[in-house]
């Protein structure tokens, strides 16, 4: 019975990069292959194998009817589901169609939209079948994705913080960049990045979503004070993490 | 502001004497700290001279504001205080506390860090040596001293500044706790600077101070000079940009939870805990357990936390302070209020940094304002109870 637990990746609608990193996981890549059995992940190989499946890691979000099935075989099939990245977490970036009509960009977008047959929305995973763990990120951090995969393998919790990306900018010694006037959406937004944008002197985009308890609107009321237009700030919160309910809410706030 | 305690050593350092305390410090083996320019903000770092200070800039500071601006002379500690304390050395936000390797008889556990280096601050304000007091009495006093702060600490040599700006988020003067810097240094500094001169008056706080200034090129500190030096701080002391009224504070936060303005400032608080990684003496952590895949080897690592997170008051089934209201009570009752009955002292030192720092620029002196001035005199005041 001491079998290696075995591990599927399956894609939704998405752009391959969160399941990109855990082949970006050079130096542990052989120790995950030793810790787990890689019984389905098309990305790195074309053999695939039947479930069931102990582990199921989920990029993408659902947008046909198509994709809607596929999921509960999934489900169905896994022990354990985790959702990993913006798309599979909050509809991604193609959640921006939820805000408008999907046939008009279906018609701008592709010569013959004849054969393009898709759902009205984008939605993440959880809107269709229960998740156990979901990972922010867009794209995740690889270095979470190992500490995720380490914890279902030793039945613990994972250590993934959900406070502000405020807290990585001060663990890390970065100056705050919204004190010192670029408006920033770290302050309401989930750590997980390192605070990556504001050690460049950026502003925080927001890939990453909504932290625990996100106040978007005392947010938005400094970045207007610091000059940012309701264009500005609609723009800011519709963008990979649009159809978060925080972010989506806030966005909704603001004219464009 | 009463003159310098005459009891203490003085002496004058010109620029080329400061430039020979740095590198008789780095001579005994300390890495020194002191203020740089960076990221267009006044930080601490390593310093190996006085070309690293920042000659001739001053912050302006406001509720959630902060630019650099150039000033008319090339003082070097012309500026209040940065968004970084000494806590970061002292208290560092990351620290792998154990390892634990799986062997053939067992897990073998090992302490992660090796020695930290032997500290000398270049730069302490008076505010920053009322924090790292207050520092010391969280991790030093009771019955489990924390040993890496307390190895840190003791190591370390401080050469405290005397503020010559006071910023407009300061209010140390109220809380007595600057801008003079009294005790807790091992030299103290005052820049003396106008258009016929730029020096130091150095005052001796310690043995080992006293010992190191011996072997610097210096001279005797003239009455007028020791005039000179009690007057900048003189200045210092009337210039706060803000002040808060402790009288029956403690009383006044602990009797008023309830209070309206609890849920006023939740509506602008942002939960993001920017206050309290700013803050020099807030000191809570957190521990976060790691294993590794093969399951061979752990290691805990400690990090700050704040208690604006939801994990922070997390118990069986949820966390204890759901709202933005509860936790920001919580933080500003335990730094004015609850902190006197646990430590012995405020928490808070005036140094203004959780207001500079608040994205959303909110004031804790104003909060506090804001509820007496609703409510009648409170009893520690009216009655001399405290």
């Amino acid at each position: 019975m001491n079998r290696r637990p075995r591990l599927a990746v399956w894609k939704f609608a998405s752009c391959d990069g969160c399941q990109l990193s855990l082949l970006d996981c050079e130096d542990e890549l052989l120790l995950l292959a030793e810790a787990v059995q890689i019984a389905n992940f098309a990305e790195a190989s074309s053999a695939m194998e039947g479930g069931p499946y102990d582990l199921s890691l989920v990029e993408g979000s659902i947008t046909t009817a198509h994709d809607a099935e596929r999921i509960r075989k999934v489900r169905r099939q896994s022990k354990f589901l985790v959702t990993i990245g913006a798309c599979a977490t909050a509809g991604g970036i193609q959640a921006l169609r939820n805000f408008a009509d999907v046939n008009d960009f279906v018609a701008a977008v592709y010569a013959s939209p004849q054969y393009i047959e898709t759902l009205a929305t984008s939605t993440p995973i959880s809107a269709h079948v229960p998740v156990d763990f979901e990972l922010r990120g867009c794209p995740i951090n690889k270095a979470q994705l190992l500490e995720v995969i380490s914890a279902f393998l030793a039945g613990r919790k994972p250590a993934i913080a959900a406070h502000s990306v405020c807290i990585e900018c001060k663990q890390r010694g970065t100056v705050c960049v919204m004190v010192q006037g670029t408006p920033c959406l770290g302050p309401v937004t989930h750590a997980g990045c390192g605070a990556l944008c504001p050690s460049y002197r950026r502003g925080c985009y927001g890939c990453y979503g909504p932290m625990e308890t996100p106040n978007t609107e005392a947010l938005a009321r400094e970045w207007t004070a610091l000059g940012a237009a309701p264009r500005d700030i609609r723009r800011a919160f519709h963008t990979f993490n649009a159809w978060a309910p925080a972010f989506r809410e806030e966005g909704e706030a603001h004219d464009d | 502001m009463d003159a310098l305690p005459t009891t203490r050593t003085c002496a004058i350092l010109d620029r080329d004497g400061l430039q020979a305390l740095i590198a008789a410090l780095a001579a005994r083996g300390y890495q020194v700290l002191g203020p740089v320019l960076r990221d267009g903000a006044i930080l601490y770092d390593e310093i190996a001279g006085l070309a690293d200070l920042p000659a001739g800039w001053t912050d302006r500071q406001a509720p959630g504001r902060y630019r650099l601006e150039r000033r008319a002379d090339e003082a070097l500690f012309g500026f209040a205080v940065g968004p970084q304390s000494w806590k970061r050395f002292l208290h560092p936000p990351v620290e792998t506390l154990w390892r634990a390797q799986q062997g053939e008889g067992g897990l073998l556990f090992s302490t992660a860090a090796g020695p930290s280096p032997r500290y000398a601050f270049l730069g302490v304000r008076a505010c920053e040596l009322h924090a790292i007091a207050i520092q010391d009495r969280v991790f030093c006093e009771g019955p489990y001293p924390e040993p890496g702060y307390a190895e840190r600490r003791r190591d370390a040599f401080i050469v405290a500044v005397n503020c010559a700006e006071a910023g407009d988020t300061c209010f140390c003067a109220s809380m007595d706790c600057g801008p003079q810097a009294e005790d807790g240094f091992d030299l103290a500094l005052t820049e003396l600077i106008d258009e016929t001169r730029h020096a130091f008056l150095v005052e001796v706080g310690s043995a080992a101070g006293e010992e190191l200034l011996t072997g610097l090129p210096r001279r005797a500190a003239a009455d007028a000079e020791r005039a000179a030096a009690a007057a900048v701080v003189a200045r210092t002391a009337s210039q706060m940009g803000r002040r808060l009224d402790t009288a029956g504070l403690k009383e006044l936060l602990q009797d008023n939870p309830e209070h309206p303005r609890w849920s006023e400032v939740a509506e602008r608080c942002l939960s993001c805990a920017n206050c309290t990684m700013v803050c020099p003496t807030c000191f809570c952590t957190t521990v976060e357990d790691r294993g590794d895949l093969a399951g061979s080897s752990a290691e805990r690592v400690r990090k700050w936390d704040s208690c604006f997170t939801l994990d922070f008051s997390y118990l069986h089934g949820g966390s204890v302070r759901q709202s933005a209201r509860a936790r920001y009570r919580q933080w500003m009752t335990h730094k004015l209020a609850s902190w006197i009955d646990q430590f012995g002292t405020s928490g808070c030192v005036g140094c203004g940094r959780c207001i500079t720092w608040c994205p959303v620029g909110i004031d804790i002196t104003e909060e506090a304002a804001a509820i007496r001035a609703t409510l009648p005199e409170p009893r520690g005041e009216d009655h001399g109870g405290h």
